[in-house]
């Protein structure tokens, strides 16, 4: 599976304590080497390659999936006075395409250049030890630094909320932000930690057998968001 | 990748471009406020030294640490090896000390290999003998890599004392597992025997393979390895396989010299050429920190891969073979360091 690897699921597997849950099982896993087919993915930055429409329901369009960042980009712009000392981040692989959007369209309202950048989180997760190790991310931080800028975090699913932990301990080691917040493409709820998103592009409820998949334009040569089984994979 | 690194030779191409992508992401860690990642928190690195060694301990150090693995330091001179211990005893207490990785270096070819079969974590050959350095070779071709933008065509000469050499073994493998031609220059008395089966070119007239050359890399000469006499003066070897400016004017504009360290300046390099804007030599110390970085986050970062992998019990996968100086095994009872006696040709 070279695509779609979808945070949550990956942070599924990194549940050490209490009962095995039978729904944390590994088939919503991605395969071993996904990371590494993550970093492949990276590597070859700027060739969008196609991934087919994975099955299931197609909860966003590529049209709804712009409406949403608009309404995003407002919302950023009304709760940071204008866009003012913001800094984009976001985590790869899907997070950097959307931080970067993000980013165009506060550019296009404000008239002013935006801080755009990504935050690798692999050497910060939980679950580095439960599976071979994997290729990283790329981290770039805008010239202007973090400290005292307000951070949004931009990544494409919220779930167990293990990667933007990772992603906030990562952050303390660049520098001192005057505040953080977190922007979200979806919702999909199931939380494991006490993190919740301050930019939500669609809450969806979902049950944790389903797999969400954020196909976007720059990574898999198209946009969409899918809700599907895992037995549809 | 495999669970141990000891030859050049057990990476595949794209394990090798995996552990420079990775140590290209984490040379950044240097940049940062806080050069620390938590990663390797809780792990412990066992750095077993037997050889003496400045660029390659503390290399290997400061990546664990930099990684927040604990660090344990160990020399022969000053421990229980003084006292006769043998690598396996050694080897048994750092496995009861629960040392999740052993770097090691040793005097012996092939100690690594040995070490592998008797400790459960990692083990990363720091050089062995005359055999191999595969970090060094990661190193360099991560220079190469930085420097010159690509591997794959380019053209690589090796010049010096191949005979004694690791770290020529480990490059010839690994350049070539990467795309790189290259060409070996030595005086015939300092190739190995069996110099014909390795993957590359042997020519005696370096002022010849010098204007086709992207990257030079000098070697050292390993006098304290050296039980005969090689060549007839230093000063003769000198003016015939050392890099001075003028040869260094018959290299294209963009082309580098490497070398691995530590110098004999005058001897093989000139101090001008060493000195000069074209050579690396700075630059692949610091590389060093980054690839050991990444090469003990591969190992180690992961899941625990000791409770899958199949001990390793057949030969190592080595091309080459060490030959010309006894490549045996360690002998079960290594006393310290026998430096067999040399006659050094100065």
């Amino acid at each position: 599976m070279t695509h779609a690897i979808e945070p949550g699921a990956a942070d599924a597997a990194g549940r050490s304590l209490g009962p095995a849950p039978a729904l944390a099982k590994p088939t919503i896993t991605p395969a071993p080497d996904s990371g590494v087919a993550r970093g492949a993915a990276q590597a070859a930055a700027g060739d969008a390659r196609s991934t087919p429409l994975p099955a299931g329901k197609t909860v966003l369009e590529a049209d709804e999936i712009g409406r949403a960042l608009t309404r995003v980009t407002h919302e950023i712009l009304e709760r940071t006075n204008g866009g003012q000392d913001v800094v984009l981040l976001g985590i790869p692989t899907r997070g950097v395409p959307l931080a970067r959007r993000l980013a165009a369209r506060l550019t296009q309202v404000e008239g002013r250049a935006s801080a755009v950048g990504s935050l690798d989180i692999t050497m910060y997760r939980d679950d580095l030890r439960l599976r071979p190790a994997r290729a990283l991310g790329h981290t770039s931080v805008p010239a202007t630094g973090i400290d005292d800028k307000i951070v949004v975090l931009v990544d494409d699913v919220l779930y167990s909320g293990r990667t933007v932990r990772a992603a906030l301990d990562a952050l303390s080691d660049l520098g001192r932000p005057r505040a953080v917040q977190l922007a979200v493409l979806v919702d999909r709820g199931h939380r494991e930690l006490p993190i919740r998103a301050d930019y939500v592009g669609k809450n969806l409820p979902s049950s944790k057998r389903e797999v969400v998949w954020v196909l976007l334009t720059e990574t898999d040569g198209q946009d969409a968001v899918v809700l599907s089984t895992e037995a549809s994979r | 990748m495999k669970r141990h690194l000891i030859s050049a030779a057990d990476l595949s191409r794209d394990d090798a471009l995996l552990i420079l992508d990775t140590a290209e992401e984490l040379s950044l860690v240097a940049d940062r406020p806080i050069r620390k990642l938590p990663t390797l928190r809780g792990r412990t690195v066992v750095n077993l030294f037997y050889e003496d060694s400045t660029r390659t301990r503390i290399s290997f150090e400061a990546a664990a640490k930099r990684l927040s693995a604990d660090v344990i330091n160990f020399s022969a001179k000053g421990s229980s090896v003084a006292k006769g211990e043998s690598l396996k005893d050694t080897a048994l207490t750092l496995e009861a000390m629960g040392a999740d990785a052993v770097v090691i270096r040793h005097q012996a070819s092939g100690a690594p290999y040995r070490l592998a079969g008797w400790v459960r974590g990692s083990v990363v050959n720091a050089g062995d003998g005359t055999h191999e350095h595969p970090t060094q070779a990661l190193l360099d071709a991560f220079t190469m890599r930085r420097r010159l933008g690509r591997l794959d065509g380019l053209r690589v000469v090796i010049v010096g004392d191949v005979l004694h050499s690791r770290v020529a073994r480990s490059n010839v493998l690994l350049l070539r597992t990467l795309g790189a031609d290259v060409t070996l220059v030595a005086p015939p008395t300092l190739l190995p025997v069996a110099i014909s089966s390795w993957p590359c070119e042997v020519s005696y007239d370096f002022a010849a393979t010098l204007p086709k050359a992207d990257v030079v890399m000098m070697l050292r000469v390993q006098a304290e390895r050296m039980n005969a006499a090689y060549f007839p003066t230093v000063r003769e070897y000198s003016r015939r396989y050392g890099l001075d400016a003028g040869r260094l004017a018959l290299l294209p504009d963009h082309a580098i010299v490497m070398h691995p360290g530590p110098m004999n300046r005058g001897v093989e390099i000139a101090a001008e050429v060493a000195d000069s804007a074209r050579s690396t030599i700075v630059e692949q110390v610091a590389n060093g920190v980054s690839v050991r970085m990444a090469v003990l986050y591969l190992l180690l970062g992961g899941a625990d891969l000791a409770a899958t992998a199949v001990p390793a019990t057949v030969v190592p996968a080595t091309v080459v073979p060490a030959t010309a100086v006894p490549a045996t095994a360690v002998p079960a009872r290594t006393t310290a360091p026998t430096s067999t006696t040399t006659e050094v040709s100065r």
